[in-house]
């Protein structure tokens, strides 16, 4: 645990006090950890652990199971693509291999300059407008293979 | 509680409300094939598929071990449905089964294959990818090998039960899940204390203690002067290993089978039993006299110590510096007992017998050798010691009753037995420290208020005026409480006994596994009664002792005329005391 600044260390317990009185805290807590930094690394969850009593080996269960949990680092930009079935039979493969192809990295990888983290994502709910893309929250709808270099630029250059 | 009616194959019950259909099934007669009937469901529930039955006016088939029972309620377990069912799902468990079972050490205690073998799984029928496999063996104790894990979990319930916080956990998700620490990380790299208890509930193999049988084979081959000891959990369960009923005391047979392997010496670690309550009767006598750090806490049990150095490195001035029994053994064996008898130390590998897993991690601390030679050679767990009777075609119904060595170390008193249960160390202690302080023999003997599987026991002593207030924990899970205490300054006590494993060394995690299916001769409720039979073997040995306290086995009054002085000297701490590091629980 030693390499967590003490800043750090203060604001886990903070989150983790936040739900002193739940039941079954740990969802919510780790909810907050990955939001407020991006990831929940060993060391976190070993303080999570600690305030809360939850082994570290449950916690670990907990964040590798769910996708939203991370135990590295995020780029800035998280591009989500749907891999659901309408989106997949509308053609999401490709773009998510064209993503991939632009930013040299495969799904679930970090870029080595920080900008971008590719995500295959399931359903996000989103079937009416497949095949779809989040990157950040914002929706890119029915996307074809050639729309993926503009938007791509459109981050790098930091137009959004 | 409310009855309710059933009807099972077509035939009429009446059991309890609430029961599961599995549970409801065995009251009544039916076993109905699954992996966790007979563990009192220490699984993580319904997920194996294994124990699919028919329920009239159910949606497809259900899960017997999570269904309950209800009014009315119509179950066949052996419609061509339900028996198709079942053992298609230990075909597709098999499926992503390592499945090499002829060289699989629990081949003889498999579940699975047991299951295989009720449900008529064949073999081969849903061939394809394997979940990606993770073997670890770095540790001395205890082998993790995931190619052969059903996932079911039982693992991680025991380690909560007994460590409180488990170690292992599932983790990843779908075909990817697997079984293991956090980050899928060497037990050696965890908090993981090593004690095994996992091991006893693994239905496959999964989950074993790391042999040390080829080591042993080895220091035969070299010419070693090979001397053997055991613990006394060892005699209380040994005889299960061949079929004898749970709670049967085998001492004699144990000894013969031993002397036919080949050992030199034939001994028993009760002789350092002893040895260790004059150590640590006077330590802790001597802290309450100078104001020394109380509570002093028992030291005989590493999974203990490993728990103690993982996670209260504040604490560790509280434990007695006493080695445990068997190393103070090995390295009375290597001083004392090769200078009389002229052997170089050298030249002598000492096997210890034991209920333990842990301990095979214990003997290679660097605080427990001296020179390169270590205290104790190899550990060797109770199963270990019936594959190799087995293995030697020892015919073990046909042994005679033998003695221990005894020479001029062996002897042993009532009190070492009892070091196998928990509350035994601590009973043991205070019959010595009765003394002590009194100069008379307790007249009871017995205390009974540190026997029990209570998880904590406590007692007040008054000797000579001096109240002396201590406590008795078993399983971490236990001891925490006490040790939070402490931490807190609240602890009122002066002695703490702790052991790592539920209900002591009897319960130790390299004990015979209890699995009723293998075990058609015990009684239903085996699982609730087998800690409290194997203590009675170890009770039922003490009251046979003409000895009853360690400070009145001649042996040791020898041993400290002629070699050590006395308790707690110069060379008895160089020989018999130890030491502790606090250190980081995740690596």
């Amino acid at each position: 645990m030693s390499h967590l600044s003490e800043a750090a260390v203060a604001q886990i317990n903070e989150i983790c006090s936040r739900y002193e009185n739940e039941p079954t805290p740990l969802m919510m807590i780790l909810s907050d950890i990955q939001k407020e930094y991006g990831y929940i690394p060993l060391e976190v969850q070993e303080l999570v652990s600690d305030k809360t009593g939850i082994s570290v080996a449950e916690i670990y269960g907990v964040v590798t199971f769910y996708s939203f949990f991370s135990l590295k680092p995020k780029g800035k930009y998280v591009v989500g693509c749907c891999l659901g079935t309408a989106c997949y039979v509308k053609g999401a493969q490709n773009v998510i291999d064209k993503f991939s192809e632009l930013l040299g990295i495969k799904p679930g990888e970090t870029s080595d300059d920080g900008l971008f983290t590719l995500d295959a994502l399931r359903c996000i709910g989103a079937c009416g407008i497949a095949p779809a893309v989040s990157i950040n929250g914002q929706v890119y709808p029915k996307l074809s293979v050639s729309d993926v270099p503009g938007i791509v630029e459109k981050y790098r250059k930091g137009e959004v | 509680m409310a009855k309710v009616n059933i009807k099972i194959e077509g035939i009429p019950y009446q059991v309890e409300e609430g029961l599961t259909i599995l549970e409801a099934a065995k009251l009544c007669g039916y076993n109905i094939p699954s992996l966790c009937a007979y563990n009192h469901g220490e699984c993580s529930r319904g997920s194996c598929r294994v124990c699919l039955v028919e329920v009239k006016g159910a949606r497809g088939l259900v899960a017997s071990c999570v269904y309950p029972v209800n009014e009315g309620m119509e179950i066949t377990i052996s419609s061509p449905a339900a028996v198709a069912a079942r053992r298609a799902s230990v075909e597709l468990l098999l499926s992503n089964h390592s499945k090499d079972c002829q060289q699989c050490d629990k081949n003889e205690y498999c579940e699975l294959l047991y299951a295989a073998k009720v449900t008529g799984a064949r073999d081969g029928m849903f061939e394809g990818v394997k979940t990606p496999a993770t073997i670890d063996q770095i540790t001395p104790s205890i082998v993790r090998d995931t190619s052969k894990c059903i996932l079911c979990g039982r693992c991680i319930e025991r380690c909560k039960s007994a460590h409180g916080k488990s170690v292992l956990g599932f983790e990843k998700r779908g075909f990817n899940t697997i079984v293991g620490p956090a980050e899928n990380r060497s037990f050696a790299d965890s908090p993981c204390i090593l004690c095994g208890q996992c091991t006893t509930v693994c239905p496959t193999g999964a989950l074993m203690e790391k042999s040390e049988i080829d080591a042993v084979d080895a220091a035969f081959k070299a010419g070693k002067y090979v001397v053997v000891q055991t613990a006394p959990a060892v005699r209380a369960a040994l005889g299960e290993e061949f079929g004898m009923k749970i709670g049967t005391p085998v001492t004699g047979k144990m000894v013969a089978a031993l002397k036919r392997l080949g050992f030199k010496k034939v001994y028993d670690t009760n002789y350092a039993a002893d040895l260790t309550i004059m150590e640590e009767a006077t330590e802790l006598l001597g802290r309450i006299k100078n104001n020394g750090v109380l509570p002093m806490i028992t030291s005989c049990s590493p999974g203990w110590i490993n728990y103690a150095e993982m996670n209260y490195g504040d604490l560790l001035p509280h434990l007695s510096s006493c080695k445990s029994p068997h190393e103070m053994f090995g390295a009375i064996l290597k001083s004392y007992y090769c200078e009389k008898n002229g052997i170089d130390p050298k030249d002598m590998f000492v096997v210890s017998i034991m209920p333990c897993t842990a301990k095979k991690f214990e003997k290679d601390r660097e605080q427990l050798q001296h020179d390169g030679i270590k205290d104790v050679d190899a550990v060797l767990t109770t199963r270990e010691l019936g594959k190799l009777i087995k293995r030697s075609g020892i015919n073990w119904n046909m042994l005679p009753d033998e003695e221990f060595d005894n020479d001029i170390v062996g002897d042993y008193s009532g009190a070492g037995v009892i070091f196998g249960v928990t509350g035994g160390v601590m009973e043991a202690a205070l019959r010595t420290a009765y003394h002590a302080l009194t100069g008379k023999e307790h007249e009871l003997i017995k205390f009974e208020q540190v026997r029990g599987f209570d998880g904590i026991k406590e007692a007040s002593l008054d000797i000579n005026g001096t109240t002396v207030n201590v406590a008795v924990a078993h399983g971490m899970k236990n001891a925490k409480v006490l040790l939070d205490d402490i931490r807190a300054g609240k602890s009122k006590y002066h002695f703490i006994e702790i052991m790592g494993c539920p209900g002591g060394c009897i319960n130790g995690g390299g004990q015979p596994y209890v699995k009723p299916q293998f075990l058609p001769n015990e009684d239903p409720d085996i699982l609730d009664t087998y800690k409290a039979k194997r203590a009675a073997a170890l009770y039922s040995e003490d009251e046979r002792q003409a000895v009853r306290q360690s400070h009145n086995n001649p042996q040791m009054k020898k041993l400290y005329d002629e070699f050590l002085g006395e308790p707690n000297s110069h060379k008895a701490h160089e020989l018999l005391h130890t030491s502790y590091k606090a250190r980081e629980a995740f690596k």
